[in-house]
């Protein structure tokens, strides 16, 4: 007990720190250095999010991308100002339904949380109820579908063309803000009685279920909260883009989160943080990449995708180096059903 | 407490039991032998539901008054209405610590919600207290406080065993099902083990239905002893009705 109380005092004095350094950032950064904070804050939260799920209960989602879709445009056409709602729906005019609707910052990423959730137990039950090894297939098939009807649905979303406008309310205090609350979320989860029974089905399911657990109720809860945090996530990115489209959220997104999440450590918390920050940090400093790099007396012709390659590369390496990696941890569960 | 009737269990072509009648009484220490691939482990498998068995029917009443039928029933269910087993080949949560694989086996009995353990309100964290409390008495019990914080799959073979023990009994159950608790243990902690089952009986209330290769262990603790070899019932009785049974000795000296 005298333990925990240290590690909640370290944690306290964590975010005292964390909060004067945002504080000081957001006073002396310029805009370009702030959006880059904005963006690991957003991260941090999908990195958990996606730790939740993938190593913490031991499933492999790869939904990541339609879940921040989902609660992209959630966000996007709940604060959208009317008057701009009818700018952007010019070729076809917006549901009536949402034609006149304008709520706050904190009720929109709510819904977006919760729709997402709702989504992610619609398309997660009927995989989770039988076979698992299926959720990976069916997340990464639910993204694509829900990019595809988002570009149809012209009166919904807008289709291909997009929304523009929506309102900045993102900041370092609604990025960051949102990111320790979910650092707290995933920490008292895990401490408790339901996240080890999470960490018990990732160990062994047959003597987690023998134990009593049931793994269905339990993997489609921590599948829940995990939707949950990726569409709060994709709202706050919404709103401090300022414009989404459909082909944002592509496979690529979700890679970069499991970039984050193998990167830090699955089942780590701490990691997955650093990690989140580290990788956006990187991924802008190594958008020269993708550029054409002029050396005075020659130019080198960028080429684009250049820095996913850097990242894939990097992603197999720690694979390969890390023994805790991802495969050792798939390879693992397919033989719990083996024998008793 | 637990009545097996015309069990069968068919895997594809094998037969793994076949039209098995046994009961288990309040109170007693059962036992279960037979030579290897006779289908003991099958027999628990489908009492805790992780095969629904071919035919039969496993009835269980856990107190006076309450029968509940078992087949069909989920395991995670099946363990909630007072059954829990432990495995041939250990499965603990290897890695997590020696107190969280206790810990764990509690999980079932937790009333509080998600939220309320999140957000840590009382309710939580009182019944989370009464769970520590009593996974911290059973490590004492089971001799592994000083281990609490190591993980599970660091602890030698013979305190794993002790440690899923623990871990069956964190659920609190009526009937507890051990497979060959015994294997892999020196005379020692042989000797040991039966002292500790017959202890935790008496303390817990338990009923115990036990495989064991063990001779000494079975014939020692078990009031009654089923014998099994192919799937079938060859003897069943006292130890030492069972001991001079021709049936058994030629099984087990695989004669015929
Ligand atoms: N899931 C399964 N699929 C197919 N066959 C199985 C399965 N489980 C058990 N069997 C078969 O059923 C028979 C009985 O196996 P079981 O494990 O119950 O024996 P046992 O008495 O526990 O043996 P041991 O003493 O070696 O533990 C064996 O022939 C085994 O191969
Ligand atoms: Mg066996």
């Amino acid at each position: 007990m005298r333990d925990k109380q240290r590690t909640d005092l370290a944690a306290l004095l964590a975010l005292v720190c964390a909060v004067v350094a945002l504080f000081l950032a957001n006073k002396y950064l310029d805009d370009y250095k702030i959006r880059i904070i904005n963006l690991s804050g957003i991260y941090v939260t999908l990195g958990l999010s996606m730790n939740l799920i993938n190593g913490f209960t031991g499933l492999f989602s790869l939904g990541h991308a339609g879940f921040m879709a989902v609660g992209a445009y959630t966000v996007a056409l709940l604060t959208m100002p009317i008057s701009m709602k009818e700018m952007n729906f010019f070729f076809q005019p917006i549901v009536p339904w949402l034609a006149n609707v304008e709520v706050g910052f904190l009720p929109a990423l709510l819904a977006a949380g919760l729709i997402s959730a709702f989504l992610g137990v619609l398309i997660g039950a009927p995989v989770l109820r039988l076979r698992d090894d299926y959720l990976a297939i069916a997340t990464l098939g639910f993204a694509e579908i829900i990019r595809v009807v988002f570009t149809n649905t012209q009166s919904l979303t807008n289709g291909a063309l997009g929304l523009k406008g929506i309102p900045n309310y993102t900041n370092i205090w609604w990025s960051w803000g949102v990111a320790f609350i979910t650092v707290w979320f995933v920490t008292s989860l895990i401490r408790g009685s339901y996240g080890k029974a999470f960490m018990a089905i990732r160990e062994d399911e047959v003597a987690a279920q023998a134990m009593g657990i049931n793994l269905f109720k339990h993997k489609v809860m921590s599948f829940a909260f995990a939707s949950f945090f990726a569409g709060v996530a994709g709202g706050l990115l919404a709103s401090l883009l300022g414009t989404i489209d459909p082909n944002m959220f592509r496979i690529t997104l979700t890679f970069n989160i499991l970039l984050i999440v193998v990167l830090g450590g699955l089942s780590r918390i701490t990691g997955t943080v650093i990690s989140a920050v580290v990788v956006t940090v990187m991924m802008e400093a190594l958008r020269f990449l993708d550029e054409s790099i002029n050396l005075g007396f020659i130019e080198i012709k960028g080429v684009p995708g250049m820095r996913m390659v850097v990242f894939s590369i990097i992603l197999i390496l720690v694979v390969i180096v890390r023994k805790a990696g991802l495969m050792t941890r798939l390879k693992g569960r397919e033989s719990s059903y083996a024998e008793n | 407490m637990l009545r097996i009737e015309n069990l069968t269990m068919q895997f594809g072509g094998v037969v793994a039991c076949s039209g098995l009648t046994a009961e288990v009484k309040p109170g007693q220490i059962v036992g279960l032998i037979g030579p290897n691939g006779a289908g003991k482990t099958t027999v628990f498998n489908v009492i805790t539901g992780v095969y629904k068995p071919t035919a039969g029917r496993i009835t269980f009443s856990p107190r006076e008054g309450e029968q509940y039928q078992l087949v069909g029933l989920s395991p995670d269910h099946i363990a909630k209405l007072g059954i829990c087993r432990t495995f041939q080949n250990i499965r603990l949560f290897s890695e997590l610590s020696v107190l969280d694989n206790v810990f764990i086996g509690s999980h079932l009995r937790l009333r509080s919600s998600v939220f309320s353990s999140v957000l840590r309100l009382p309710r939580y964290t009182a019944e989370e207290k009464e769970h520590y409390e009593k996974s911290l008495y059973l490590l004492e019990k089971i001799g592994l406080q000083d281990f609490r914080d190591e993980k599970a799959n660091s602890l030698p073979y013979g305190m794993q065993r002790r440690l899923e023990m623990a871990r069956a009994l964190a659920t609190n159950p009526k009937l507890l099902l051990l497979d060959e608790p015994a294997a892999g243990m020196n005379p020692q902690e042989t000797l040991e083990l039966t002292e500790f089952i017959q202890e935790i009986k008496e303390e817990f209330e338990l009923t115990v239905f036990l495989i064991e290769h063990h001779m000494e262990v079975v014939m020692e603790i078990s009031e009654k002893i089923y014998v099994l070899d192919h799937g079938v019932l060859i003897a069943e009785g006292s130890p030492s009705e069972v001991q001079s049974n021709d049936k058994v000795i030629e099984a087990y000296l695989g004669v015929g």
